[in-house]
């Protein structure tokens, strides 16, 4: 099948060669394990567990309060330490509400679910509500709850699951290797999810920078009608959700709309191993395949990884650091985000940690634009991001959103490419902050500008009633009196 | 350990600022090397002075203004305007005319806006257009081919006395534009008069007289084809300019063979090709983005052909640059990509049934 052309997108230094190779390792337990509430979009997961309670694995030990969210399983048994602030992983790097468990080494199971013994008899509710019980949310970094994405099979008219299997961030291989090890059981997850959202179709769409990846795929794919594997451009950002879908589909997701809303649900390939799990073996999402890679790491690797285990102990078990790192990232190089150190603990949504040397990162100092135009060339979203950070520089915000700053995913093509190294991301994530903020207040005082009219017209009203009964007392009053002097 | 946390992209190009101006300079090299050698050691010096006066405004602007000289230089900006400056020079001029174009190009037209990349205008012809209208006998003072190593090179007496003086009233020559005004003043048809400008292959390597750096069509051209191998330029601008410059002479020539020269002769003479591949391409003061690219170039193209057909001056190259350096930031405005998921206007695209 042929790719749609797409606009912009750039051609970054892959590194894949670093870890592919790698097979998937099963990790070695940790001591501590720290698994933050808010490790997915929505509503943060409530605490189930008290310091000292024992816990199995397996075991729920905080609930989605909401469809928006979802909940945490202990990713092996112990004791619960403590439920305490620590350095999450998260852009902000701002401490984050944990709970904090000490393994004590039997990696003993709770009671699971029962095993659905065939999903494709069940109706597509119980698919979508074992997958919000087991806490998965989208593997490729995102996070967002997959069950509310299988559910909007109900909203709206769907006919496509895309499985994204691009995994276009540099360095990062976990994706390729779950392909490549896990075939089977990512195809049956993905008929899983297509089951529930009451699609035909299955597109698996998989960067051709990953032949063996696509062979095996296309090989385990063949014994299933309506599954079709498509090799995609090697072109970044091409993984990110409505660039694929219009790549594969040639379908355009108009701006503020799902991408449901043009008949295409986009998964990852990691997800669909996440649903299989869940759904075929009632095992919930503790786990995941991690990437530990980065020139500045000794071995590079792939590890299955319990969630919550500390950074630092990946990258010890990588034979610890070959040069001093310039930068440690959690994700791709690209949209991941640098941690403050290395005792934050992986999240559910980490493809890989990565350790950059200085040579890699190729930073120079900050010059000043020659308007070269390279940025508007590579926007994969065709705004114009060098006339966005001149008025942002100006503070002049509500002309950058006129340009569309609202509409930037923070790809970074636009950064990478600037030969002024002028790091354009990082004004248009201040506008969109600042922009968000703003909205918020000018919400908030329309709120308060509404509650404090009702609340004058409320006592205009009273106002008006106790005058009103006044008028009527006086008259009660005069009239008898008239009477009498009747 | 604390660390400061930055955003990302922590992986970046191998694309910098100084490499791109590099290689410009490597594309202007042949071109520019082939002149010096024809016009002789009065162009070298001339070239030496204005390249070396602009790098010199630089670093004493930055010094003045508490910045890094060095790192100023090394941006490799200056450079550029000084060598393009030089090369829109009559050779043979005094010193003292490049010195105060880059003077004009270096600190009022590029830094009084604000320094690299602010500039609205083209600083080398702006130097070049000032030093125009101040100075028109000098800088249309030209003189033909003096080789170096040949009977007719100029000695290093006679050039020191040129860089001093100017090109001696004996030597004066015109270029192929100029005498086509020339002629066509004293009402010598357009037609009659083009045919005196030196032969093909002579036009084709820049055997002809003219400005330092614009006669050879050849070396211009393998340059800017160079630049558009190398990705510093795309092919936008160069191919509307010098398309709309052949299509108005041609069309004009059509219907009036005695007033108007043909398109071949605009393409081959004056700055058509170092302009169209060297000077409208100009970042800081041309568009971005392709459409905006393709209707800069025709406007230059357009201009040039205009200026040097009913204006005063033969050539028209420069001012066709600054009118359109002008229009720069408006093209810009109309000519912004559509947003993914938006129409034009940035309304949201409408869901269409699938």
């Amino acid at each position: 099948m042929k790719n749609h052309p797409i606009r912009g997108g750039v051609h970054p230094r892959y590194w894949k060669e670093l870890a592919s190779g790698q097979p998937i390792a099963a990790f070695p337990l940790p001591a501590r394990l720290s698994l933050p509430l808010q490790q997915h979009v929505g509503a943060a997961a409530i605490p189930l567990v008290e310091p000292g309670q024992r816990v199995r694995k397996g075991e729920r030990i905080a609930l989605a309060p909401g469809a928006m969210s979802a909940p945490l399983h202990a990713p092996t048994s112990g004791v619960v330490h403590a439920i305490e602030e620590i350095t999450a992983a998260h852009a902000s790097g701002l401490p984050q509400l944990a709970i904090v468990i000490d393994s004590d080494g039997l990696d003993e199971w709770a009671e699971l679910p029962a095993p659905l013994a065939d999903p494709f008899a069940a109706p597509p509710e119980e698919i979508v509500r074992r997958v919000a019980e087991a806490g998965i949310v989208g593997q490729g970094g995102a996070v967002f709850p997959t069950a509310v994405k299988l559910g909007m099979g109900k909203q709206y008219r769907l006919d496509t699951l895309l499985l994204n299997g691009a995994e276009c961030e540099p360095y990062i291989t976990s994706d390729d290797r779950v392909m490549r090890e896990h075939a089977a059981e990512v195809i049956d997850g993905a008929r899983i999810m297509a089951h529930a959202l009451g699609v035909a179709k299955i597109i698996i769409a998989i960067k051709k920078n990953k032949p063996e990846a696509i062979a095996i795929m296309r090989e385990a794919a063949r014994a299933f009608a309506g599954i079709e594997v498509v090799g995609v451009k090697i072109q970044y950002p091409i993984g990110y959700a409505q660039y694929l879908t219009q790549a594969v589909t040639g379908r355009e997701t108009p701006a503020g709309r799902r991408n449901a809303e043009v008949g295409v649900v986009v998964q990852n390939v990691a997800t669909a191993l996440a649903v299989q799990r869940a759904v075929r073996h009632g095992v919930p999402l503790i786990s995941r395949v991690v990437t530990v890679t980065g020139t500045a790491v000794s071995r590079a690797g792939n590890f299955e990884v319990p969630i919550g285990t500390p950074v630092a102990e990946l990258i010890a078990h990588c034979g610890g650091y070959r040069a001093r790192p310039r930068f440690l990232v959690n994700g791709g190089p690209m949209m991941g985000f640098q941690l403050p150190d290395e005792n934050v603990p992986v999240v559910k949504g980490c493809v890989g940690i990565v350790a950059l040397a200085e040579e890699e990162t190729a930073r120079q100092p900050e010059q000043a634009c020659i308007r070269c135009g390279t940025c508007m060339d590579v926007c994969p979203i065709g705004l114009p991001p060098v006339e966005m950070a001149q008025l942002i520089r100006k503070d002049r915000l509500d002309d950058a959103a006129r340009l569309g700053v609202g509409d930037c995913i923070a790809c970074g093509s636009c950064a990478w490419a600037c030969p002024s190294h002028i790091p354009l991301v990082q004004y248009f994530n201040h506008a969109n902050g600042a922009l968000w903020t703003a909205d918020r207040q000018q919400r908030k005082n329309e709120r308060l500008r509404q509650l404090a009219e009702a609340r004058s017209a409320r006592l205009e009203a009273a106002r008006q009633e106790r005058l009103a009964a006044q008028a009527a007392r006086k008259a009660r009053a005069a009239a008898p009196r008239q009477e009498i002097s009747e | 350990m604390k660390t400061t946390l930055q955003s990302g992209p922590f992986a970046h190009a191998d694309h910098r600022v100084d490499r791109t101006m590099l290689t410009v300079l490597l594309a202007l090299l042949p071109a520019t090397l082939f002149n010096l050698w024809l016009f002789g050691l009065p162009a070298i010096l001339l070239f030496a002075c204005t390249l070396g006066a602009a790098l010199g405004f630089e670093a004493l602007w930055l010094a003045a203004t508490g910045r890094d000289a060095r790192a100023g230089l090394a941006d490799g900006s200056a450079a550029i305007t000084g060598w393009l400056l030089a090369l829109s020079l009559p050779p043979w001029a005094p010193w003292w005319l490049g010195v105060l174009g880059a003077f004009i190009a270096i600190v009022i037209a590029k830094h009084a806006y604000g320094g690299l990349g602010q500039n609205l205008f083209n600083p080398a012809m702006v130097a070049r257009v000032a030093l125009l209208v101040s100075f028109p006998v000098i800088m249309t003072a030209w003189v033909a081919p003096q080789p170096l190593f040949t009977e007719r090179a100029a000695s290093v007496a006679q050039s020191f006395a040129v860089l001093g003086q100017g090109v001696p009233d004996t030597m004066v020559s015109a270029t192929p534009l100029g005498h086509v005004k020339t002629e066509l003043s004293r009402a010598l048809p357009a037609s009659q008069s083009a045919a005196d400008a030196p032969a093909l292959p002579d036009l084709l390597l820049g055997r002809r007289a003219g400005s330092m750096g614009e006669t050879s069509v050849l070396l211009i051209l393998a340059g800017g084809l160079f630049l558009l191998w190398r990705r510093v330029i795309t092919w936008h601008i160069p191919v509307a300019l010098l398309g709309s410059l052949f299509a108005a002479a041609q069309l004009a020539s059509l219907a009036d063979p005695a007033r108007y020269t043909d398109g071949l002769f605009h393409l081959l003479t004056g700055a058509s090709f170092l302009g169209a591949f060297f000077i409208a391409t100009d970042y800081v003061t041309s568009p971005m983005s392709p459409r905006g690219k393709l209707i800069y170039g025709a406007g230059c193209g357009f201009l040039t052909w205009a200026i040097r057909s009913y204006a005063g001056y033969p050539e028209g190259m420069a001012f066709a640059v600054l009118l359109m350096n002008a229009l720069t930031p408006i093209i810009d405005q109309y000519t912004r990509p559509r947003v993914f998921g938006r129409q034009r206007n940035g309304e949201p695209l409408p869901l269409r049934p699938f």
